[in-house]
């Protein structure tokens, strides 16, 4: 990992900016949103392979700013679009789309709803969003989901009382399918083709009600969910099945805020949490284990998955699923020095990992071994 | 009551006229300040006069961008000094701490050098400008301080290599030869640069001879006529013997060879052997260590501190760290003479040199704008052993004083509180008080927020602090109609008390609507629904009912119905409620509820009705609701009556 660069704001999160997949380019622009100070921006950052092309050992330097954008409220969510434009959520509920001009590199604000979450006569915090270029949807403490349309100026879809509870976090899991969690430890999948208010499924963790912060689906079997709440464990869940968690891991001795798959290498994923840590999971089987256990239509795979039987996707099981039992072998790794403030967000693209703290200090580190 | 030490500053507040009264209040970095109608003559005091209320802050650093990367990344090293153990000998330790030490002064170098940056930006923003620099001459005293005080104090080095730590802490903290050392090297003929002789004897005032020599090199390739007196004076400076503490020279074995070298350069000053190069001799007069010639050259040396280290080098070179304060006491003296007053920073660093820490961090107590680094300071002096038996007649020791006022000074502000915390834990005494007071105050404005307090509550038990802000949150969900949430955190607190009102809210809801909200939540309880009577009426047997109901299993269900009522398990208010539940079962096509079941319904109606009469006559209930409570009783007995007499007819009937 490479040294801090304290930024003097607290970071609520942090996300590679998106490189197109069909160069095998590594991202080199982030965007970070602050929270918890009396003025919140967004910001857009480089690590620096603009200019400087003579050191190419990974280290060039460090993080530099190249924009911000004053923003009203915590920020407490943030993605990417598309390659300009970036969507944030609001302590104060607000659902907001900001525009990075990469000719004039400034930021601007080029769409906003105002207190699309809220309480009769409050604001409500709005705590996810996941985007599906042109859909946007959001999930926050009033217990709603909304569905928007980077086109269109009306709200296309509200569910009212989607959860008693507040709504911590929301994933796609299909192009009309999302997934959310809540603050009693449930995953609601939620049919958008649907016109009723109701989940399509409800899976739980037993009755111990922990609360959930985060979610992340496999990025090639969607089936395949995990999760992180107030106990610090990960989850892995195969949505098709049961409606309990597959396996149980003892990750953090704290909150998870964050969990991601590896966009294109899924058998690594990453988690961050309230404790200060920052853990980099792999599962790999030993050699004399059959091969299909490998994660699915990976790339990088393709070899080995050749060998699978041909007993179709129901054979094909992943490693996750096995947590960390005997029949795969999962290591972590820390990934940060000894820290102490909560790490909490993280972005994982290429061999590019960004990280943000409490303690107003971004890591980035260019060579995940992955 | 210790002695006021120095008279204290006064602060005018703009916006109060003069000659008026103020009211004040104090806060944990600051103080509020208010205009009253107190009048000389008057009784009391009547509140506050004027409109606004003023804060007045002593730490101002607190809210500079800049200086929060030092208090982040500080709070970063000084986490990592608590853990060092303390059961390791403090010898095997000393490393670590000047490596700390060295920590702590590289973040203070790092943010000083992007203040300057700033600054040298913000040059047409005079107040700005003005600020920043401020900000960097604040920086660079408290380096220089924290410097000498990692000399003397932590490293602690003995005679020998003190005088070798003092020349590093000169040449970093003298840093403008280099920049004209550059200017010269880059010109086209260094040796005719007007600032050629001034960067030679700075180099040589500095003890940085080998450079010395080489700037030297230059002149005398110019001046061949002279090349043998450059020749002599080269052979000076490479022979001057300097002690190297790794070696194997004693330190007695330096001092001969010193001596011999010092009594070879006093030979050739009275030879005269550089009389005819006024340049040379000055130099030659340096090495013997003349002091009028080195207070000849106060505009290169700059300080008396430089001063003082210079005349070490070229007098005493093996001085004791006990016969500093000798020397510094002295050269203070020598180089003040025309300036009659000391500014603060030579008193600290004058009692540095007298080894007096006390009086070191009591004068940067008073003078410096922030608690940074005094409590920074101190509680690495403090790790060293350095600082024991020191107690103050108020609050607990010294260390302690001063981390919990910088702690106080961190969490007043809106962001860097969360740093606070770990200060206030290494504070063993008063630490734990000072966070319960504080954490309760953090403003939560989001779920996410208050998580990350709870956190901090939980870890350390506070229990106290975890029911408040728990029922905080739930306060707010109940105010906005969240009964989930609010019952998920009141929950969360274990707050029974709280846990019942919410079910009461659910129950009334029902009551008025004849459906349950959030039955996701209520559904999926489990054990938590113990927590109150009546949340496990609600979530366990009253909803049990409905399920069994629903699943149309409606014997089971009225048995458990009738239950709620005859074991007192439901509350009396909700008795109506639960009769009207009973309807649907008493009118169904077959007897559901036995005769012995009925007469314990009716028992229950009538005891029901009695208190409501008692209650009514006293009571002014619209004369409207009365009416539908009526129907309603009517209703319920007509039912009751009706399935009375068919339960009678069932039960007496034989089957055949």
């Amino acid at each position: 990992m490479e040294s801090a660069k304290y930024v003097s704001q607290k970071i609520s999160k942090t996300r590679w900016r998106p490189v197109s997949y069909s160069s095998l380019q590594q991202p080199d622009i982030f965007a970070i949103g602050s929270w918890d100070n009396e003025e919140n921006k967004v910001s857009v950052w480089s690590i620096g392979n603009l200019g400087s092309s003579g050191l190419e050992d990974g280290f060039e330097g460090d993080p530099q700013l190249i924009c911000e954008y004053e923003h009203y409220g915590d920020v407490l969510d943030l993605q990417f679009l598309d390659q300009e434009r970036i969507v944030t959520v609001s302590s104060t509920g607000a659902v907001t789309i900001f525009r990075h001009d990469q000719n004039s590199q400034t930021l601007s604000i080029c769409k906003q709803w105002a207190r699309a979450h809220r309480y009769p006569c409050d604001n409500a915090p709005s705590t996810g969003v996941a985007c599906n270029s042109p859909e946007i949807v959001t999930v926050g403490e009033d217990g709603r989901i909304i569905v928007f349309r980077v086109d269109q100026e009306a709200v296309v879809r509200v569910i009212e009382n989607a959860d008693s509870s507040t709504l911590h976090a929301v994933t796609y899991l299909r192009t009309t399918e999302v997934l959310t969690v809540n603050s009693i430890g449930q995953l609601k999948l939620w049919d958008l083709r649907q016109q009723s208010n109701s989940p399509s499924q409800i899976l739980s963790l037993s009755r111990d009600r922990v609360p959930l912060y985060c979610v992340d689906r496999h990025p090639n079997q969607q089936h395949i969910v995990a999760t992180g709440g107030q106990d610090g464990m990960l989850c892995v869940w195969d949505v098709r099945q049961g409606n309990m968690p597959f396996s149980l891991m003892e990750a953090h001795s704290a909150e998870m805020w964050e969990v991601h798959f590896h966009p294109t290498n899924p058998d690594h994923l990453f988690t961050c949490s309230e404790d200060g840590s920052l853990l980099h999971w792999e599962t790999s089987s030993p050699s004399e284990m059959p091969s299909f256990l490998q994660g699915g239509r990976n790339s990088s795979m393709t070899s080995r998955s050749a060998m699978a039987p041909a007993g179709g996707i129901q054979s094909i099981i992943s490693a996750w699923l096995y947590g960390d039992s005997s029949k795969s072998r999962l290591e972590t790794t820390h990934m940060l020095p000894s820290q102490t403030l909560s790490v909490n967000s993280l972005d994982m693209l290429g061999q590019c990992l960004v990280c943000g703290t409490d303690g107003e200090a971004i890591f980035v580190n260019r060579q995940v071994p992955v | 009551m210790e002695e006021v030490d120095v008279e204290p500053t006064v602060t005018n507040i703009p916006g109060i006229g003069h000659g008026k009264h103020m009211g004040f209040a104090w806060g944990p970095g600051d103080i509020l300040v208010y205009e009253t109608h107190f009048k000389p003559s008057g009784l009391t005091p009547s509140g506050p006069g004027g409109s606004f209320i003023h804060k007045v802050r002593k730490d101002e650093d607190i809210n500079s961008p800049i200086l929060r990367k030092l208090f982040n990344e500080s709070h970063h090293i000084f986490v990592g000094l608590q853990t060092i153990k303390d059961d390791l000998p403090s010898k095997s330790k000393r490393p670590q701490f000047v490596s700390i030490s060295r920590n702590y002064r590289s973040v203070i170098r790092a943010c000083m050098e992007e203040l300057q940056q700033v600054a040298a930006v913000s040059t047409r923003d005079t107040e700005m400008g003005t600020q920043y620099g401020n900000q960097v001459s604040i920086l660079l005293a408290i380096e220089l301080i924290w410097n000498l005080c990692e000399v003397l104090f932590i490293d602690a080095a003995p005679a020998g290599s003190l005088l070798l730590h003092l020349l590093d802490w000169v040449r970093l903290h003298k840093a403008d030869v280099d920049e004209k050392a550059k200017d010269v090297l880059q010109s086209d003929s260094p040796a005719e640069h007007h600032n050629y002789w001034d960067v030679v004897v700075s180099y040589v005032l500095q003890g940085r001879l080998e450079e010395a020599r080489q700037m030297l090199v230059k002149q005398a390739t110019l001046q061949p006529a002279s090349r043998n007196m450059y020749k002599l004076m080269d052979g000076l400076l490479s022979k001057m013997p300097f002690y190297n503490p790794g070696g194997t020279q004693t330190l007695t074995e330096f001092d001969v060879k010193w001596r011999n070298w010092h009594e070879e350069v006093d030979r050739y000053l009275k030879d005269n052997t550089f009389a005819s190069n006024r340049h040379l001799e000055l130099i030659c007069k340096i090495l013997v260590g003349d002091e009028d010639t080195l207070l000849e050259q106060k505009e290169l040396l700059g300080t008396w501190y430089h001063f003082l280290v210079t005349r070490l080098l070229y007098s005493h070179p093996t001085v004791k760290p006990t016969d500093l304060h000798y020397y510094a006491q002295s050269c203070l003296t020598m180089f003040l003479d025309s300036r009659s007053v000391q500014e603060p920073l030579d008193s600290i660093l004058l009692a540095a040199f007298e080894f007096d820490i006390y009086l070191v961090i009591k004068d940067c107590s008073i003078v410096l704008n922030n608690w940074w680094f005094v409590a920074h300071l101190t509680d690495l002096l403090d790790h060293c052993k350095l600082l024991q038996s020191h107690n103050l007649n108020f609050g607990s020791n010294m260390r302690e004083f001063l981390l919990l006022e910088y702690a106080s000074g961190l969490f007043t502000h809106h962001s860097l509180w969360q740093c606070a915390v770990d200060y206030f834990d290494h504070c063993p005494e008063l630490g734990r008080a000072c966070l319960e007071l504080q954490i309760e105050r953090v403003p939560l404005d989001t779920e996410r927020k208050a998580l990350k307090v709870l956190r901090i509550c939980e870890e350390r038990q506070m229990s106290e602090q975890v029911r408040s802000i728990c029922k905080i949150m739930a306060m707010r969900a109940l105010r906005n109609n969240r009964l989930g949430s609010a019952l998920s955190w009141s929950i969360r607190a274990k707050d029974a008390a709280f846990a019942t009102l919410i079910s009461e809210r659910f129950l009334q809801d029902y009551c008025a609507k004849g459906t349950f909200s959030d039955l996701d939540l209520i559904d999926n309880l489990g054990p938590a629904m113990l927590l109150s009577d009546r949340l496990t009426f609600l979530a366990g047997k009253y909803r049990e009912f409905h399920k069994l109901y629903g699943e149309k299993r409606f014997k089971e269900a009225a048995k458990l119905l009738l239950s709620l009522m005859t074991a007192k398990i439901a509350p009396r208010s909700f008795w109506m409620t639960l009769l009207t539940d009973a309807l649907p079962l008493l009118e169904q096509k077959e007897v559901i509820f036995s005769a012995d079941q009925t007469y314990e319904l009716m028992y229950c109606l009538e005891e029901l009705t009695s208190s409501i009469d008692t209650a009514a006559a006293g009571g002014e209930r619209p004369m409207q609701e009365e009416d539908v409570e009526q129907t309603k009783v009517e209703l319920l007995r007509l039912s009751l009556a009706r399935n009375l007499a068919m339960a009678i007819v069932k039960e007496g009937t034989v089957e055949t």
